[in-house]
């Protein structure tokens, strides 16, 4: 069983994402050891990139940031390694396909496997270019995590059967950022899903409070978290790390304390 | 071309938000280039609209002074709205209409094809909204203005290095918020698949035109085809027609700012490397880990880091050739062109100029070179004014 299938396997997953580098890559590390610690069941790491356009004003920052303090893809890789020597959830990149394909995908594949970068999630790498990738991810075990959004529709079924790691389900339209209501039929998705595969789903974007977690846990296996944690770090720069640490471990309970429900 | 690739280059690589919009483009598309009534539409607006056929205007001055080739301009510049743009706005707002769209947004870098998709939106009924790098909307202050004046809302975009290829990742936020009544208008041969092949359809008069024209004056084709390309719409639409007819040059003229061994251009094909952004697998000005590099050019219409992918499969293949040209060669062929023939080119325009005034005396004079006159250089008066030391603004 694959580190990702082991992590849905129990309770309800919380995923937290950091970018990484923001503020420096020693924070980074210490970020991923202390999610862990804190309950965190998967950690979804971003590989900067200048351009990415997934994401909200937020994340954006953040990378500007992390690249501005010197982030590379082969020191976040490095990180990485380091983190591994002591945390066992499993780690997953978010990047954008260019600093993948500039690397080489063969060597990037090498590195996620050495350093114990267990999936890759593209958002600029949709299904019809996933051949992109998928065979070189496939080869090296590395799991490329497929995404699904609300304007998917007809494609759900598609997409979802081919499926590996865990689905990525887009919670609402638009790019990653803070919502304060959710407004899409996030269930009637994850049904449509449920049809096809038992790969787990885990829902994303806009995702902030912990009412809204356990909601969105409540309809699927797990809520991921990424710019109310970003605006965290930014807020607090190298002392972030209690904070979000604190922060996981509150959201961590609300998504299992849906189980009760 | 197959999947919207033409050789390795293209593809669609668009968030999973924005696949069945791209999608429902593609379909909309090859229906409607087929549909006799939207093409009837559509050279009614290029014919009464926006003033086509543009002129081929053989540049006699031009010619003695250099002492080679016979020099035309294509006269695009006398196009509604001063450029190349409108060919292709006409087309996109046209097909947004037929789609049942309501609202257009788009990027701009010096606000051309802004104003250009503000004009076709007021002139169809569709509400606009143009993304601007906030370094542009200073810049070009007046087509800020001008777009207000023709009903759109401008953004200026303060993410990133605040120009155009930031304008274009705003622009694609914008249509991943707000998909459904939306339609993202993109100005150049770039973009996921259709759009480098729709853009350039649409662009692709400008060639046709080209050829009935110089075999109704000279009873032969060109020897050469001369046209700036940033993401390469205008030299797109220019080569098209003359792809099949090997005697043909085509020589697409890059920005190479302050020269190609600076950190100051945005000569992609000369100094980038293949990468996969914006939508499309194309080359790009980038870095060793894929971060997409900053880029410069006193043309704001040239600054961007990549290239239609059309392009790439055309320089890969040896097709075109493609040359760089500095902002002194620009702006010298600026100054030129309009002492030698009255005509004031834009600023990216005089960079085909530039080359073509390289070329001419080395070829014969019974041979024949077009050079696309893109747009008119009005909005450019200020920067080379500057340029040239003198502190006006517009």
């Amino acid at each position: 069983m694959s580190r990702i299938a082991e992590a849905f396997g129990k309770e309800k997953a919380f995923i937290p994402f950091i970018t990484g580098g923001d503020p420096d890559l020693e924070i980074t590390k210490e970020l991923i050891i202390a999610m862990e610690e804190a309950g965190a069941d998967l950690i979804e790491v971003g590989l900067p990139f200048s351009d990415p356009i997934a994401e909200g004003i937020v994340i954006q920052e953040a990378n500007e940031r992390a690249l501005s303090a010197g982030c590379t893809t082969d020191r976040l890789f490095d990180t990485i390694k380091e983190a591994r020597k002591t945390v066992k959830v499993p780690i997953v990149f978010l990047t954008y396909i260019n600093p993948i394909f500039t690397y080489g995908k063969e060597h990037f594949m090498k590195r996620c496997v050495e350093c114990g970068v267990d999936g890759l999630i593209v958002p600029d790498l949709p299904y019809e270019e996933k051949g992109e990738i998928v065979d070189t991810c496939d080869a090296h075990r590395v799991e490329l995590i497929s995404m699904i959004a609300p304007t998917s529709k007809e494609r759900i079924r598609m997409i979802a059967r081919e499926a590996k790691g865990f689905i990525y389900v887009v919670s609402s339209l638009g790019v990653t950022g803070v919502r304060s209501e959710i407004k899409t039929n996030v269930e009637e998705m994850t049904a449509m899903i449920r049809e096809v595969t038992d790969v787990p789903c885990a829902i994303g974007f806009g995702i902030s409070t912990p009412k809204q977690a356990a909601k969105m846990a409540s309809v699927s296996d797990g809520a991921i978290v990424g710019s109310a944690i970003v605006r965290m770090v930014a807020a607090n720069g190298k002392d972030s790390v209690p904070v979000v640490a604190d922060y996981v471990k509150k959201m961590k309970t609300a998504v299992i304390s849906t189980c009760n429900d | 071309m197959e999947n919207g690739k033409f050789g390795p280059f293209g593809g669609q690589y668009v968030p999973e938000t924005l696949m069945n919009a791209v999608h429902e483009v593609e379909e909309a598309y090859e229906h409607y280039r087929k549909d006799p009534q939207f093409q009837e539409e559509l050279e009614d607006l290029l014919k009464n609209y926006a003033g086509r056929p543009s002129l081929l205007y053989y540049a006699e001055k031009m010619t003695k002074n250099l002492g080679g080739a016979r020099i035309y301009l294509k006269r695009e510049d006398l196009n509604h709205t001063g450029s190349h743009k409108i060919n292709n706005v006409l087309g996109q707002v046209l097909l947004a209409k037929k789609m049942g769209k309501t609202r257009v947004i788009a990027e701009t870098g010096a606000g051309q094809h802004g104003v250009a998709t503000a004009t076709a939106a007021a002139l169809m009924g569709m509400e606009c909204e143009v993304f601007m790098g906030k370094e542009d909307t200073d810049r070009q202050a007046l087509n800020v203005f001008r777009m207000e004046l023709l009903g759109a809302k401008v953004h200026p975009v303060t993410s990133g290095t605040m120009t155009l290829k930031d304008a274009v990742n705003e622009t694609m936020r914008e249509w991943t918020r707000r998909v459904d009544d939306t339609l993202y208008v993109i100005g150049s041969v770039m973009g996921p698949h259709p759009y480098p092949m729709m853009v350039r359809d649409f662009q692709k008069v400008i060639s046709k035109e080209i050829k009935e024209q110089i075999m109704e004056r000279e009873g032969k084709l060109p020897d050469a085809v001369l046209a700036c390309v940033g993401g390469g719409s205008n030299a797109m639409g220019a080569f098209y027609e003359f792809i099949q007819d090997k005697s043909v040059r085509l020589i697409g003229c890059e920005a190479a700012g302050l020269g190609v061994d600076t950190e100051k251009h945005a000569a992609t094909i000369a100094k980038g490397s293949t990468g996969v952004f914006h939508g499309m697998k194309s080359l790009f000005c980038q870095d060793q880990d894929g971060q997409i590099a900053p880029v410069y050019s006193i043309s704001a219409g040239l600054d961007y880091p990549g290239i239609g992918p059309e392009h790439a499969y055309l320089a890969e293949t040896g097709r075109a050739q493609y040359v760089p040209v500095t902002d002194e060669e620009a702006v010298e062929a600026f100054e030129y062109l309009s002492r030698t023939e009255g005509i004031i080119p834009a600023v990216e325009s005089a960079h085909a100029v530039a080359y073509g005034k390289k070329l001419a005396p080395t070829m014969e004079k019974d041979q024949i070179i077009v050079i696309n006159i893109s747009g008119r250089g009005d909005k450019d008066v200020a920067a080379i004014a500057r340029y040239r030391g003198v502190e006006i603004y517009e």
